[in-house]
């Protein structure tokens, strides 16, 4: 029941967002909890983003794995 | 490659595979637990395990939210149901089984049982229909909490009561560490409980109990990486705590939502299925918002239930001790269309889970 999906915002008015889930699916959810701006990507958990996903630290996972792979 | 699809890159993961049978020691077993339904599911539908060496173990421990409401509470929501309320939840909640019913048979014997998607259904729902009285199921961990926290504070309408089950997830995993059999030798933490409650509440995993412990994302790669670096830990001989998802959890996790949850709840012992009562495990809504709180509204409390059922084993299942296929019930008498135990009700039940691909 944790299950968490991103998804991009696309509209804010006060605490509720439109977000997009991708391929066309968009829904209205609570964003009290992290304040987004328009174009950020959300993690949405039970109609409220929990959390906002920052590409920066995507790619800093993705270099996480690379150093950790390479360096043993 | 887009970052999606390296995050289930199979060669990435092959390669991450072949690392983890070059560290894993030869001389004995070595068990990995993760807390969470949603790195079962992930474990399971990628076949994951198949690629580990026969030696390396990964459980399920208490991580499912719906399997281990007690049937106590199950209890109290249909007599608040069955009092006149309409009972709110999620759809998972419908089928687990009460000491005699679930909410589901409560409705199809009359009750007025409706399922939402998130809480603030229950709001809009309460507003719609002011001559009736709501009430909210709230279950969850820590990940569901904070919105059920938000809409107590906001306050809610007047017609609509919480019964407040959320369960806090760190000490499950403590009382994982007691259970003298288990023999763990590192936790996979769960991503999104920790999105929430940051990394502070794990520190006493490694400093304490000298537990490698990895917050871990859901996607596979997330899930072999945090397995990689469990052993790496284990081989340089120092536990630590690491976070392999960091392009969600942030340390000190998401304040606001600590800062809401902390105001409307109150930390309180409580009870789990097939586990039994630990301390500082739940929430309970404060002092100050007992307006809010069904149980004083429709006179409910219920002690104690009926957790288990005679032969069904998902006390065992809950903390990791035996696999569902280890259950006589599982896939024969126990199925997802007509499930005895909770395991199997809940789609993130390790029972339900391994419904989907493993035919005992």
């Amino acid at each position: 029941m944790c299950l968490a999906i991103p998804a991009r915002v696309t509209v804010v008015e006060g605490d509720k967002a439109k977000v997009d889930f991708g391929e066309g699916v968009l829904r209205e959810v609570n964003v009290s909890l992290v304040e987004p701006k328009v174009g950020d990507y959300v993690l949405v958990h039970a109609g409220y983003a929990i959390q906002k996903m920052d590409e920066k630290d995507a790619l800093e996972t993705l270099a996480l794995w690379d150093e950790i792979l390479t360096k043993q | 490659m887009s970052e999606k699809l390296r995050y289930r890159d199979p060669e990435l993961a092959s390669n991450i595979a072949q690392k983890i049978r070059e560290l894993t020691p030869g001389n004995r077993t070595i068990k990995f637990c993760h807390v969470c339904g949603t790195h079962e599911w992930t474990i399971t539908h990628y076949g994951l395990r198949s690629l580990l060496p026969a030696n390396l173990e990964v459980i399920a421990g208490p991580g499912c939210p719906v399997c281990i409401v007690p049937a106590a509470e199950i209890d109290e929501a249909v007599q608040v149901a069955k009092k006149g309320a309409v009972v709110t939840c999620f759809g998972d909640v419908l089928r687990v089984p009460g000491s005699q019913t679930s909410l589901l048979e409560a409705k199809a014997e009359g009750a007025d049982v409706r399922v939402v998607y998130s809480v603030t259904d229950a709001v809009e729902m309460a507003k719609a229909e002011p001559g009736k009285e709501f009430v909210f199921f709230a279950v969850g961990f820590e990940t569901t909490a904070p919105s059920s926290a938000v809409e107590v504070l906001r306050p809610p309408p007047t017609n609509l009561s919480f019964l407040v089950s959320h369960r806090l997830i760190p000490p499950a995993m403590e009382l994982l560490l007691g259970v003298g059999d288990l023999q763990i030798d590192g936790f996979i933490a769960p991503g999104h409980v920790s999105a929430i409650i940051g990394l502070k509440p794990y520190e006493l995993f490694p400093r304490v109990y000298r537990m490698p412990t990895v917050v871990a994302g859901f996607e596979p790669i997330d899930v072999l990486m945090a397995i990689y670096m469990m052993l790496k830990q284990l081989k340089i001989g120092r536990a630590i705590l690491e976070n392999e998802y960091l392009r969600v959890v942030q340390p000190q996790g998401n304040p606001k939502a600590l800062e809401v949850m902390s105001k409307a709840f109150e930390v309180k012992a409580g009870d789990w299925r097939g586990i039994g009562r630990l301390p500082d495990s739940a929430f309970a809504l404060r002092e100050e918002m007992l307006d809010f709180d069904a149980h004083q509204k429709f006179g409910v409390r219920v002690e104690q239930g009926k957790d288990i059922l005679l032969g069904c084993e998902c006390h065992l299942v809950i903390i990791g001790k035996i696999k569902p296929d280890h259950c006589p019930m599982f896939m024969k008498a126990c199925t997802p269309e007509k499930p005895v135990g909770a395991c199997m009700v809940s789609n993130e039940g390790t029972c339900r889970v391994w419904s989907k691909v493993i035919v005992s």
